[in-house]
């Protein structure tokens, strides 16, 4: 039992479990804004569909399976690639600077998406 | 004549790790790739390799052979040399104690850490523990691995997480005492590869699967646990 405790679920199975389904959610989100761009779209059109509250659940799932996705896979990369073992100290500075970083920035995209969702 | 190019490195004396070539004849002979090594060292002698049993049971010749591993001893050179160009190198990402031989101790780690022996705390029968003809055929294609650490050696999850990624091999060995009917500790087992290391490092890369010299098929085995795990906790 190797211990973790950046990973985001703690254990590998549902880390493993979380990055298919919130891949299966992009997915279906993805092709959903493709087919309604598909059709060609106005301001007044984009702005209707987004006033369905289904619209904007759906679009929050998917935001927030991108900041689950995406930690889960930057944090095998990185974990991967800057360690200890490869690079001495400075592959932990590097990772846990990064690990820091990055969740900062998917943080804000989920307060920012949210307040794009529903503030206007 | 061939052209044989061998990874030489001694730690003790060299600053950094060189090839050395040798020109082979094969006199029209499909050796082996280990033959090829032993008539090298007997020009040689400083060439130094590990084999014992030189027939594919022991698994102390796994080598990198033209970008490949494998077990010299049963590598034909008609399978491997191209170009005329015979190139070998020790396995991937261990440490090398001697040009060819690597130090095995990262490896052998992994697989003391998947306990690869039979757990059964309840009274011994007088004679032995049974299992059924079906249950027996659970560990065909397990119980085969001879740790030669080819597959391991090979996948790109193990080169950067030795220490915490137990790799093909020991998940082979993982998976073949938890189908094991005679084992009861399956529980206990599984609790201890649930975490983001030690079984989900795979990413199905199938290197193992590649190169495995025995044919088995570490990636499948890998899968079957996920699955347990799977079953266990949902
Ligand atoms: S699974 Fe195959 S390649 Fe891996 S150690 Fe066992 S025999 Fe060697
Ligand atoms: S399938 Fe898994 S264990 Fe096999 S080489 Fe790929 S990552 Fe490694
Ligand atoms: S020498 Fe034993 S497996 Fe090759």
């Amino acid at each position: 039992m190797v211990t973790s405790v950046t990973s985001f679920g703690r254990s590998g199975l549902s880390d493993w479990l979380l990055q298919r389904v919130s891949g299966v959610i992009l997915l279906a989100y993805f092709l959903f804004i493709l087919a309604a761009v598909a059709g060609g779209v106005d301001y007044a059109s984009w702005r209707a569909l987004f006033d369905q509250v289904w619209v904007k659940v759906f679009s929050l799932m998917a935001l927030l399976s991108l900041a689950a996705h995406a930690w889960i896979g930057l944090w095998s990369v990185l974990t991967d690639y800057l360690t200890e073992r490869l690079m001495g100290t400075t592959g932990n500075v590097l990772r846990i600077s990064l690990q820091l970083l990055i969740s900062l920035a998917l943080f804000i995209y989920v307060v920012w998406g949210v307040q794009i969702l529903w503030g206007y | 004549m061939l052209q044989v190019s061998i990874y030489r490195y001694n730690p003790e004396t060299d600053a950094k790790p060189r090839m050395q070539d040798f020109q082979f004849d094969t006199q029209g002979k499909d050796l082996m790739v280990l033959d090829v090594l032993e008539q090298i060292k007997a020009q040689d002698t400083t060439v130094t390799f590990r084999r014992s049993c030189r027939e594919g049971v022991c698994g102390s010749d796994g080598l990198n052979i033209n970008g490949k591993n494998g077990l010299a001893c049963i590598t034909p050179l008609s399978e491997v040399v191209k170009n005329n160009k015979l190139v070998i190198r020790p396995l991937p990402g261990l440490p090398v104690i001697r040009d060819l031989i690597v130090d095995m101790s990262q490896f052998y780690a992994q697989y003391e850490k998947i306990q690869p022996y039979l757990i059964n705390n309840t009274p011994a029968p007088a004679i032995e523990r049974l299992q059924s003809p079906e249950d027996r055929a659970k560990l065909d294609g397990l119980y085969e691995c001879i740790l030669c650490a080819c597959c391991s050696t090979s996948c790109p999850s193990f080169w950067w997480n030795p220490d915490r990624f137990i790799g093909p091999a020991g998940l082979l060995q993982a998976y073949r005492f938890l189908a094991d009917s005679r084992d009861t500790a399956t529980d206990d087992r599984l609790s201890r590869l649930d975490d983001p290391f030690s079984v989900f490092r795979c990413h199905g890369i199938q290197n193992c699967v590649n190169v495995c010299p025995k044919g088995l098929n570490p990636t499948r085995a890998i899968g079957h646990i996920r699955n347990m795990l799977l079953t266990r906790a949902t």
